[in-house]
């Protein structure tokens, strides 16, 4: 893992990888789009608002994977203090946030025509909602301190406790089986989904994943760039200091 | 025109499944035109910085060649 723990081997590797994940995207989620709005069944119990699951679901999975891959991330950086771990942990949590709104509201209107409400305090609805509040604590932490490299170790410590949530997220249905459906996908004795509906959900998945990983390498680009302008700055004020002592 | 009602009504759950669908496209298409506005933004001021100070290696290696009065005199 160190090999790719230096900025300038990650930026070869970023724009090979780039223009990839960008195809895979554009060709995925248009497919997904096709497929799930128009090329598969409406459901026998809930009608075309099943449509909603193909945004809804794989949201979900990706709050979940990028809290995930954030709290990884935030280890590596604590642990042997890799210098693109922290970055990668910043790049991931407003994508992780922005899947997790996207899965809450998507949720709700989904709710609404199927349970009859917006919102209720069901137990995966909680935990939801309390993956999107760890994710704006981590990105408010973060950016909390003068110093950056506190902000992200403060922040980095958060993940790491707030990780916990992430398997009562995956669970909270059986545990508390109140309103949420249970998992239908990722379950013992494989999928009780028909394939019809399963390749959209698939499609949107990937092309989620490579999302991703695109606005990744684009974050990525942007803190390393950051961290240069910064040390950069930090050489002209020396060298400003020093030319006013001689 | 029946057929593009019947796909736009969703069998009258038209206004959930496309106000889902759109409310994902606008939040993804939001996040990655800041993060591409990010990285454009921070690479642009690293460039400019960077033509700043061309002479940096000669810099550092003699730092007292060019004390600040040589700019007055």
């Amino acid at each position: 893992m160190h090999r790719f723990a230096n900025p300038a081997r990650f930026m070869r590797i970023a724009t090979l990888v780039l223009p990839w994940a960008m195809g895979v995207a554009i060709l995925t989620l248009g497919a997904g789009l096709w497929f799930g709005l128009a090329g598969s069944p409406a459901d026998y119990q809930q009608g075309e608002s099943v449509r909603i699951m193909y945004v809804h679901v794989p949201a979900a999975w990706m709050g979940m994977f990028c809290y995930t891959a954030m709290a990884v991330c935030s280890a590596m950086a604590l642990i042997w203090k890799h210098p693109l771990a922290d970055l990668l942990a910043r790049a991931t949590a407003p994508v992780g946030a922005a899947f997790t709104f996207v899965c809450l509201v998507t949720g709700a209107l989904w709710g609404k025509p199927m349970w009859g409400t917006w919102w209720v305090w069901d137990a995966r609805l909680t935990s939801m909602l309390i993956l999107l509040f760890l994710y704006l604590g981590y990105m408010a932490l973060a950016d909390a301190f003068d110093d950056p490299q506190r902000g992200q170790k403060a922040a980095a410590i958060l993940s790491l406790v707030g990780v916990v949530n992430v398997p009562i997220i995956k669970w909270s249905v059986d545990w508390w089986n109140t309103l949420h459906q249970p998992a239908s996908v990722v379950k013992m004795g494989g999928p009780a989904i028909d394939s019809s509906m399963m390749i959209p959900l698939m499609l949107m998945a990937v092309g989620f994943h490579a999302f991703w990983v695109v606005v990744l390498i684009l974050r990525t680009r942007a803190e390393i760039a950051a961290a240069k302008v910064r040390t950069l700055r930090m050489a002209q004020v020396h060298a400003a200091g020093q030319a006013e002592q001689a | 025109m029946e057929s593009l009602n019947a796909f736009l009504s969703m069998g009258g759950y038209g206004g959930y499944v496309w106000s889902s669908y759109a409310l994902t496209v606008v939040v993804l298409a939001g996040v990655l035109w800041a993060s591409v506005r990010a990285a454009r933004l921070r690479e642009v001021e690293l460039e400019q910085l960077q033509s700043m100070r061309p002479n940096r290696r000669r810099r550092r290696a003699a730092p007292d060649t060019q004390p600040p009065e040589s700019q007055v005199s």
